[in-house]
């Protein structure tokens, strides 16, 4: 058996809100930043969003088109896998429903591709009907490189790696393709009320 | 799950702490009693690990302070303000508690006055107790290899083995020690009072002509800009040893 | 900007579970662009879900590494070759 320190309880709190923390989480005022690589830094006149239909017809945005689309106003919670949990952050962005608008799709599956490399993947059933935002303002004002600017997806349902930084691309697919960190152990679907953290939670 | 021991694997040790020093108003030294310990080598770092009553456990790596001592293992632990481990190590660990630790950790940013020099150490912060393992070696030792340190700190009231260094500096003809305050400095303040840049580097240390071994440890910025700063100089990057320290979450 | 980095020694004790040795002071082969470099001059991403060590040189992901709570996973990736100790 592992020696008790006597009086030592973690970062857990217990004075947190049960119905806005989830199991395992706690709550923190800062915005820790988390990476697996450097951070790429892309200027706005090189920067294109595409999404790819199942059939390989790709729509992209240049900043400029994207910054014309509706924006909509998000406060949320988020949740990372490294038990942190920030409550209501407040963005700005375009709705992943705006950026399907007019696309036919029969795909369930989205994965998400970032100018690093990164990729995560979620169905896309959790990412249309206002669940699921690529976003490029926080906190008023524009999303800083380290977390993710000049945009990111925010799925806030979701632990936040399914959020990428830096995001480049959504490509639609009807396969379930893993991502970067689902591919290495992390949990398919990450349900943090479910603590869905590792493959098998 | 506590895991039988396996060849080959670290082991957690259990070690009772012996005494407890302030070194400054937010860091102190452990002074730990491990009857198990390996004999470490300075440079190398341990993994200290806690448990709550109801089996939580966190766990964090400190850089081991005190040269070789048989089973005697000192960390010097800086408070991370919003910290898990830290707060609990400085505000709650009191002589006589236990407390598990495995190690040594590292081969890499190591050094013994056997490997020689001369040796440039550059430390940003709590990034001298590495360094300051090696220069205790070094004092116990009959080898007098030329060592240079170069310490920033913020103020003088956070710089750690301020008394000691100037202590062995005095005493120790093959010891040079040059420091920066960047912040804060006192009225009768002799050294440098800004960050660590390339005009310093050339100022305090070794000519990249007597090839020294270097050892840079502190916050990844720190690091990243000394190292390049020395490789500017004409320093053989291979021989520029960097440890860094993150926000580990304290 | 600074990217929050650390070096291959802030994933000593994970070499010595996977190798039963100490490998900062190893070799290895970054198979993307060929550098020789010891494990300890890594680039190392630790603050990330899992651990992600790259490649100094070419910044190539050398291991990736996952613990839950009763197993570790590793993936083996840009390595040429390592060396260990006889």
């Amino acid at each position: 058996m592992a020696i008790i320190s006597r009086g030592f309880k973690g970062r857990r709190q217990e004075d947190a809100p049960r119905d806005r923390v989830p199991p395992g989480q706690y709550v923190t005022n800062d915005f820790p930043v988390l990476s697996a690589g450097p951070t790429p830094l892309i200027s706005l006149d090189k920067w294109s969003l595409s999404l790819t239909s199942e059939t390989g017809q790709t729509t992209s945005w240049t900043w400029d088109e994207f910054s014309a689309l509706p924006t909509e106003a998000i406060t949320v919670d988020i949740h990372c896998v490294t038990k942190w949990t920030k409550l209501d952050t407040s963005w700005e962005g375009v709705s992943v429903d705006t950026l399907l608008d007019g696309v036919q799709t029969s795909s369930g599956f989205l994965l998400v591709e970032s100018y690093d490399g990164y990729t995560t993947n979620l169905p896309l059933a959790d990412a249309t009907n206002g669940k699921a935002w690529v976003t490029h303002i926080y906190d008023g004002e524009p999303l800083r490189p380290e977390h993710g600017g000049p945009a990111r997806l925010l799925v806030p349902r979701l632990y936040l790696w399914k959020s990428a930084k830096w995001v480049r691309g959504l490509r639609l697919s009807s396969a379930d393709q893993r991502g970067f960190w689902e591919g290495y152990g992390y949990h398919n679907y990450g349900d943090p009320w479910k603590e869905q953290r590792y493959a098998g939670d | 799950m506590e895991r039988t021991a396996v060849r080959g694997r670290l082991n957690w040790l259990v070690a009772e702490v012996v005494d407890l020093i302030d070194e400054t108003g937010t860091v102190k030294s452990i002074v730990l009693d491990c009857p198990d310990w390996p004999l470490h080598l300075p440079g190398q770092h341990v993994d200290i690990r806690l448990t709550a009553e109801d089996g939580y456990q966190a766990q964090r790596s400190y850089s081991i302070a005190n040269p070789p001592a048989g089973e005697k293992v000192v960390v010097t632990v800086e408070l991370v303000d919003d910290g898990e481990v830290s707060p609990y190590l400085i505000g709650e660990l009191a002589v006589g508690d236990q407390i598990e630790l495995r190690g040594p950790i590292g081969g890499y940013f190591v050094w013994t006055p056997e490997h020689g020099g001369p040796v440039q150490l550059v430390a940003g912060g709590s990034g001298l107790v590495p360094l300051m393992a090696m220069i205790r070696a070094l004092a116990e030792s009959d080898r007098r290899v030329p060592v240079r340190l170069l310490t920033s700190a913020r103020s003088r009231e956070t710089l750690i083995y301020g008394d000691e260094l100037r202590r062995l500096q005095s005493s120790l003809d093959n010891l040079e020690v040059a420091y920066t305050l960047t912040r804060a400095q006192p009225a009768d303040w002799q050294g440098y009072s800004r960050r660590v840049d390339q005009q310093m580097l050339a100022e305090t240390s070794w000519p990249a002509t007597e090839r020294p071994l270097g050892f840079v440890c502190g916050p990844t910025g720190f690091v990243e800009t000394v190292a390049a700063n020395l490789v500017a100089l004409g320093h053989d990057a291979a021989r520029i040893k960097t440890e860094r320290f993150g926000p580990s979450g304290g | 900007m600074t990217d929050m980095h650390l070096d291959g020694n802030a994933l000593g004790a994970l070499f010595i579970d996977l190798f039963g040795q100490e490998m900062t002071d190893q070799n290895g082969c970054c198979d993307a662009c060929g550098a020789v470099n010891p494990f300890g001059r890594a680039v190392v991403y630790r603050d990330a879900p899992g651990d992600v060590m790259r490649c100094p040189d070419c910044g190539a992901v050398l291991i990736v590494a996952v613990r839950t709570e009763t197993r570790l996973r590793v993936s083996i990736q840009s390595l040429r070759w390592i060396e260990v100790l006889e």
